[in-house]
């Protein structure tokens, strides 16, 4: 009896001083809620801070508020200067055709580009933004051992003139109609040198990581104050910054990598606001919307996440264009979108984002139509017996339909497209695999059987080299590299695609684009699906944001957030 | 006992070795390689860009010369360099550790001054109500998913009553211990609920069953008090498994950790160790699995020492 009695004490004491611990703490809690700083929670956490090595993401959403690049598309989708004066073109002079007259190039047109680094531009040191810190990145990107993943930029730009300390001119060697998205946007020379001197450790050394609180390195509205790895990152406001004053005293980027709990610190009001840009899903904010819809302010943003379904055209079944049609007019997008969606995710009808200054309505679009794809599929010679289709040697129209496990959103559009298609006679068998193996291999080697849904993320006027042209079909040959996953191979394509990218006026480029369009609405080497909406879930009190809808983050104009009046204590 | 545990030290060591190869060949049969990633992620990645990446990583070597590489930079003390997080190994995963470390320590020890204590007294009174009842908590607590329990603990304890965080290390431009230590009670409370269940079921059946030995009905026979016999001779001939499934436990306990991390944002071994195999980060994942291995044979060590002490009739040779 004493020994049960004894125990009893033992667990009393044990849920007492438990409790004691959460009321003691509790009051502390409640006491954090001003609004001079912000928290923002985002999912992933960013590999390294150096703006030229990787890229992610995360990283471009928080260095966008302490470093600004020469030009970005702004949140009209229109191509401005942030570190710049004014954007050279080549309709006001500022970017001259011209032809090399020695040396490799010799005979060849190139351009000239002018810049001029806008007047105060100061890194956080109070050291000036100078030419020099353009040529060190323009060195760091071109070396093969500097660790910079995409060199393509560097390489392109054969020479830099300085002027003055302000101004320059880079040479490119051959012409691009994105001739003014190509300038290296400047590093820190006066503290990275040391660790490029030996460019194969650049990577390993490079204060970014080092020494990512030191204020030379960055020229935004804020700098980095402190990293704790994996948990956080917070930003103070750069002492040195020329432009608008930011209006918070501190920023803290919070990362939860799990979407369940990062909804849970929203709501406990740990994090203030959830970033569209990594954040809550689709399925999330809309549930959360309906639960609190005076707490929050919601923003669904839809651009250049492009879903889609690539077919396979060395699938002899693919090959042939009816099939494709008619898998396009036997499924009803828009009702899925409605339905899936709550019709926030508009359909694609190319990979061209309707908000994209380029985008053409005169394409073939593909509205449900069952009828239709009868008829298709009977002329390809695949005849309807019993619930399935057959072709004249008695194969069974049977298709396979492959994404990531474990995307709800997606397992759900999978499943309605096999019912959907099974409507019209055909099969449909569905894998999924982890996204490791999926991008790692499956996509990325053209491994898979038939069709293959995923999503690409582009950037306004994006170059379709990459996707489209036939000498960027992913082969043992060239080491898996190009994009074009489909494996299409059009001449008109091809040929549409090379003079669109030496076509550098914009007015001469539309027409181009039109015919890129129509062209892949028409021959059909992919599915489009629709464009994913980003959702963005921001407190009441909180202003100024506008999502841009393309890959450049809200953050390029965190300046412009504030807090309402209704920003006192909650 | 020094010869046992210098044999037991030298057969580690061998596990570590041979451990080491099977988790670098392991994490190399995975398909595609980091670079595969970033051309996955970055349409303007040429070929040529792909090679020299590959080149600089030393991804091009095969796996075996890879391996050779790492294990002679490892034995004079360079364990690498992370790939994800661009710093040497041991400078990210030394703070990581230390939070797991005080995260699972914390929960560990909890977990075992309840769990004993409740299992005796649950076996003291089989079939009661009160041993019903703590059969029907442990059964829940095993039942309940890791990642169920914790969102539940968010949502009763942060957003419900707002009594604390919902996840993090500490109130950023705040910290100190208190503030630290509120961050902490949801995860250590979460983990521990469920070790408490499944230590509970077992210090419950392992006393039940040494309750029914004949020397416990000698000792009731000779007069010594119920308090005695469960605490003297009950208790201590019951540690013997109870110290087994504990050791084990231990080293399951340090690698389980990723869903608790993971939901309540601490940034700890669980976690960094998942997501550098999802990003292939090699050395990373090596040192931390590799660590992971070792806490688990120091556990049994432990285990097989603590035995002795327990029983003297088991010498350690």
């Amino acid at each position: 009896m004493r020994a049960s009695a004894n125990l009893r004490c033992m667990i009393g004491t044990a849920i007492f001083l438990l409790t004691l611990l959460c009321v003691a703490v509790a009051p502390a809690q409640a006491q954090e809620k001003r609004r001079d700083g912000l928290t923002i929670g985002i999912t992933q956490f960013p590999s390294t801070f150096n703006p030229m090595i990787d890229s992610m993401l995360a990283k471009s959403y928080i260095l966008a508020m302490v470093r600004r690049p020469f030009v970005t598309f702004d949140r009209d989708w229109k191509l401005v200067c942030l570190l710049c004066e004014t954007l050279p073109t080549v309709e006001n002079g500022g970017a001259k055709v011209f032809t090399f007259d020695k040396g490799e190039l010799k005979g060849k047109k190139g351009l000239r580009i002018t810049w001029r680094i806008r007047k105060g531009a100061k890194w956080g040191d109070g050291r000036p933004v100078t030419v020099d810190d353009v040529v060190f990145a323009w060195k760091v990107g071109r070396h093969p051992q500097s660790g910079v993943a995409g060199r393509e930029p560097f390489l392109r730009t054969v020479a830099i003139e300085r002027i003055d300390d302000r101004t320059f001119v880079q040479v490119l060697d051959k012409l691009r109609y994105d001739y003014n998205q190509l300038v290296p946007d400047p590093m820190p020379a006066h503290l990275e040198s040391a660790a490029f001197s030996d460019p194969k450790e650049y990577r390993r050394r490079t204060a970014y990581d080092r020494d990512p609180a030191n204020p030379g390195l960055y020229y935004g509205p804020y700098r980095i104050g402190r990293i704790v790895s994996g948990s956080h990152v917070e930003l103070v406001p750069n002492g040195t910054w020329w432009g608008r004053k930011p209006n918070f005293r501190r920023v803290v980027v919070r990362v939860i990598g799990n979407t369940a709990a990062l909804e849970a610190n929203l709501r406990a009001g740990d994090i203030d606001y959830a970033a569209g840009e990594l954040g809550l899903s689709l399925d999330q904010a809309t549930g959360l919307r309906r639960r609190s819809p005076d707490r929050y302010d919601f923003i669904f943003k839809a651009g250049l996440i492009y879903e889609h379904i690539d077919f396979n055209l060395d699938n002899p079944i693919l090959k042939d264009k009816r099939v494709r049609q008619a898998l396009a007019y036997g499924m009803d997008r828009k009702l899925m979108s409605e339905q899936l969606f709550g019709g926030l995710q508009p359909v694609a009808h190319t990979n061209i984002s309707p908000l994209d200054r380029v985008a053409s309505k005169d394409v073939t679009t593909y509205p449900f139509d069952p009828k239709k794809a009868a008829a298709l599929l009977d002329a390809a010679g695949w005849k309807r017996r019993g619930g399935w289709r057959y072709n004249a040697k008695g194969e069974r129209l049977t298709l396979s339909l492959m994404t990531t496990a474990g995307n709800r959103a997606r397992e759900q559009v999978m499943e309605i497209l096999q019912a959907y298609w099974r409507r019209i006679g055909v099969e449909i068998r569905l894998k999924t695999q982890p996204a490791r193996v999926y991008f790692g291999r499956t996509v990325l080697r053209r491994e898979f059987p038939a069709m293959a849904m995923y999503a690409w993320i582009s950037a306004p006027e994006s170059n379709p080299r990459g996707t489209l042209h036939s000498s960027e079909i992913p082969t043992a040959e060239n080491n898996w590299s190009g994009q074009n996953f489909p494996g299409f191979r059009n001449a008109e394509m091809d040929r549409l695609i090379e003079t669109l990218e030496v076509t550098l006026k914009l007015k001469d480029r539309v027409p181009i684009w039109r015919r890129i369009q129509q062209i892949y609405a028409g021959e059909l080497p992919v599915l489009p699906l629709y464009f994913r909406a980003n959702p963005y879930v921001f407190p009441r009190w909180l202003k100024g944001i506008r999502p841009t809808g393309h890959q450049f983050s809200t953050t390029l104009w965190v300046e412009d957030w504030h807090a309402g009046a209704d920003a006192k204590q909650q | 006992m020094s010869a046992f545990l210098i044999r037991r030290l030298m057969q580690s060591l061998a596990v570590i070795a041979i451990m080491s190869f099977l988790v670098y060949a392991l994490i190399g049969l995975m398909p595609g390689d980091p670079i595969d990633i970033m051309i996955s992620s970055d349409p303007k990645l040429t070929p040529a860009d792909a090679a020299r990446l590959r080149s600089l990583y030393g991804l091009d070597l095969p796996i075996g010369e890879r391996y050779w590489n790492w294990l002679t930079a490892a034995l004079g003390g360079d364990l690498g360099f992370s790939r994800t997080h661009n710093r040497p190994v041991l400078d990210v995963m030394g703070p990581h550790l230390l939070r797991t470390l005080l995260l699972m320590g914390l929960s560990f020890v909890i977990s075992v001054a309840i769990a004993i204590p409740l299992g005796v007294w649950a076996a003291a009174r089989p079939y009661s109500f009160r041993d019903y009842t703590i059969n029907l908590f442990s059964f829940a607590g095993r039942s309940a998913p890791s990642f169920w329990l914790a969102l539940i603990l968010i949502f009763v304890f942060a957003v419900w009553l707002g009594w604390l965080p919902a996840g993090g290390l500490e109130t950023i431009g705040k910290g100190g211990f208190w503030d630290r230590a509120q961050y902490l009670v949801l995860p250590v409370l979460s983990l521990t609920l469920l070790n408490v269940a499944g230590f509970t079921r077992f210090v419950r059946a392992e006393t039940m069953a040494v309750m029914r030995q004949d020397f416990i009905r000698t000792a009731r026979a000779k007069g010594v008090s119920e308090r005695d016999v469960l605490l003297r001779h009950a208790l201590r001939n019951a540690m013997i498994p109870i110290v087994t499934v504990i050791a084990l436990d231990f080293g399951t306990l340090f690698s389980g950790a990723l869903i608790t991390e993971t939901v309540f944002a601490y940034p700890g071994m669980g976690k960094m160790i998942f997501d550098s195999i999802l990003a292939n980060d090699f050395n990373l994942a090596l040192v931390g699995l590799l660590f992971a291995t070792f806490v688990t044979l120091a556990a049994n060590l432990g285990a097989d020492v603590t035995y002795a002490v327990l029983d003297p009739r088991i010498a350690l040779q």
